[in-house]
């Protein structure tokens, strides 16, 4: 029977029946340290230290400190010296601040090539799905699951189903992988993939750069999906080569990668088309992913909504937000501008939003920044004047971290700010309490900045 | 972790759908290194605004798509620290409900219908074995799956369960070929 990328990878990864080893485990401050205390607790060790890897991120200040005991909040330091101590006991690698491999999990894992198709990866981080770009079985664990991988280098889990989302055609000039997801999303809902693993296919996927495979399957998640996946091509290929983590073999590697995909004729549980020519750049008006519209649409009325839960739970989002229904979304005025994320930080991300503000400068009225995902990404970025760009634009330029994606460091919002944000969640008070998120590409939110509200980057210029 | 086989008492009602895991618990108590001190965080935002008020029962019911979003288990710990032992609701999200039943806090799935009249009738009793939540003199019958009912019943240890493998997970290293990237030769 034909057979499923996702099929493949999980049955060469059964070691008992509902327990898959695991190949890779990345590490970060938050969500380990009751784990290893765990451990420590029990006697027990790590069993493989060279298959886990941690980096400090989510804490991290932003304001180029480089070393964890000068980090100016006493409970970050604390978090981020915790896992510094961790590592050294259990004898696990980490580029915490000050290495110039350190940055967010999910950015320095590809770019060091550790991540690689066919691999199962797991991580105490919701985000993980973004390494299934790589056609890698990734995904988010809690820190009950980070001990158990800890310990046993396996993870005992139930076969998901499989959901396929077809993308025909092309996207427009102007319509990102961002707004791909986010459109996505805002179809199939919240929790509309809960329950799945989702391979995103098509002619639309195959035309995507890494950077961009890496934006949609990072948000498979805000979909209620665990892992996202794409098949891996000559584009990962290219990627992947020269990386200091790629397999010396790589004559062997390629033959191995090249099995992988989905054959012809495999069955999903669930198969979706979307045709890409749809897609329209997408900016979200609520408190969750899925509370989306095109950039020319407006803010929608509650009463548009059909059950009188979903009315309420608009209502309730409408208010927090601080907007009126009907409202043009291109009347948005905005405050602030985060360029930055595991969804949206990489090199590319970076070179999309400085060719759209080149030249150019942020409105008086906005405060922008650009946080680069890793140190590399900053190096390289930095190579290539990126950085004089951004700051000539009137943007700060920061060093490697989550930074204003969750607001665990010092980048937050204050109460009602509004900011046009590249990251993955609106939530309430996610960047900061009272703060009011919307998801945008990076070239939307660069352009926003210039502009000071919204507008539809494919007829701005 | 404690056995788990019946929940009973007072229900506290959170009548909103999509309640994720940043507002169960913010993230700014998630620089605590610690696995004690989160029930005080629970809802922090929506309470310390007035917008909802919640008493610790043993019982929470929820709407829709429960615990969505970030998979910090410290949402768990802050609903089960608050006091409650179960978590009633339609649906919930993968990691949440996973992480639930790692620490003993039992989720269960009920029709969105049967969820509400439980919030009506302010009372229930959950018994895990016979996988039934009884409230108004009617009992509604919930899935679980027959593994995670065994764990939580007994309270039993995962790692040690999987530590029992130990020759299993070895032999599989040595036939796997190839090893992989290794994280300490960087």
């Amino acid at each position: 029977m034909a057979k499923t990328m996702f099929d493949k990878i999980w049955s060469a990864h059964e070691v008992a029946t509902d327990l898959i080893y695991i190949d890779l485990h990345l590490v970060h401050e938050v969500t380990s340290a009751q784990a290893f205390e765990g451990l420590r607790m029990a006697g027990r060790t790590v069993r493989r230290p060279d298959k886990t890897l941690a980096t400090a991120d989510h804490n991290v200040p932003t304001d180029g400190t480089t070393v964890s005991r000068l980090i100016a909040d006493p409970l970050s330091r604390k978090s981020v010296e915790t896992l510094e101590r961790n590592c050294a006991e259990f004898g696990v690698p980490i580029y915490s601040l000050g290495s110039d491999r350190q940055g967010i999990v999910h950015v320095i894992g590809p770019e060091l090539g550790v991540t690689q198709p066919g691999m199962t990866i797991v991580c105490g981080d919701s985000h993980t799905s973004t390494h299934g770009a790589f056609g890698a079985l990734a995904f988010g664990i809690g820190t009950s699951e980070v001990e158990h991988v800890l310990a046993t280098q396996t993870l005992g889990q139930r076969r998901p189903k499989t959901m396929r989302i077809w993308y025909s055609g092309a996207l427009g000039f102007g319509v990102t992988a961002k707004d791909l997801i986010l459109a996505t999303i805002g179809r199939i809902g919240t929790a509309g993939a809960v329950g799945y693993v989702v391979e995103y296919a098509g002619p639309v996927i195959e035309a995507l750069s890494m950077e961009n495979r890496m934006t949609v399957c990072n948000m498979t998640i805000e979909g209620g999906g665990r892992a996202g996946m794409v098949a891996p091509d000559d584009t990962t290929f290219a990627y992947m080569e020269g990386r200091v983590a790629a397999p010396k073999d790589w004559s062997a590697a390629l033959e191995r990668w090249r099995s992988l995909p989905t054959e012809d004729g495999a069955e999903f549980d669930i198969e979706l088309e979307v045709k890409g020519e749809e897609i329209a750049p997408m900016v979200t008006w609520g408190t969750n992913p899925g509370m989306v519209v095109d950039v020319n649409a407006h803010v929608p009325s509650p009463d548009s909504f059909e059950t009188p839960a979903d009315r309420e739970t608009a209502e309730r989002a409408l208010t927090y937000m601080g907007l009126e229904a009907g409202t043009p979304i291109t009347g948005i005025a905005l405050d602030r501008v985060f360029i930055g994320s595991c969804t949206n930080s990489r090199i590319e991300d970076l070179r999309a939003a400085a060719r759209v503000v080149e030249g150019k400068h942020v409105a008086g009225s906005v405060r922008a920044m650009v946080v680069p995902g890793s140190n590399q990404v900053k190096i390289q970025a930095e190579s290539e004047g990126l950085d004089r760009v951004f700051t000539a634009a009137g943007f700060e330029w920061r060093s490697a971290g989550c930074s204003m994606c969750l607001g665990m460091n010092p980048d937050i919002l204050a109460p009602q700010e509004r900011c046009a944000s590249t990251s993955n969640r609106n939530f309430e008070g996610r960047q900061g309490a009272g703060g009011r998120t919307h998801l945008v590409s990076p070239e939307m939110a660069a352009a926003a900045a210039i502009q000071g509200h919204f507008v539809d980057i494919r007829s701005w210029s | 972790m404690d056995p788990v086989t019946i929940v009973s008492g007072k229900v506290s009602v959170l009548d909103r759908a999509d309640v994720d895991t940043d507002q169960i618990m913010p993230k700014q108590f998630l620089k605590r290194i610690e696995r004690t001190g989160y029930g005080e965080f629970l809802f922090y935002d929506w309470v310390r605004h007035g917008e909802i008020t919640i008493e610790p029962n043993p019982i929470l019911a929820a709407g829709r798509n429960f615990g969505c979003g970030s998979s910090r288990e410290h949402a768990v710990w802050g609903i089960q620290q608050f006091g409650f032992q179960a978590v009633v609701a339609p649906s919930f999200s993968d990691i949440f409900y996973g992480n639930c039943t790692k620490n003993g806090l039992l989720p269960v799935r009920l029709d969105e219908e049967d969820v509400r009249a439980m919030m009506a009738a302010g009372e229930a009793t959950i018994d895990l074995a016979a996988q039934t939540v009884t409230f108004a003199g009617r009992s509604v019958p919930f899935d679980v799956d027959p593994e995670i009912k065994r764990r939580l019943m007994e309270g039993l240890d995962d790692i040690a369960l999987t530590l029992q493998l130990t020759d299993e997970i070895a032999a599989f290293e040595r036939k796997r070929m190839p090893p992989g990237p290794d994280t300490t030769a960087l």
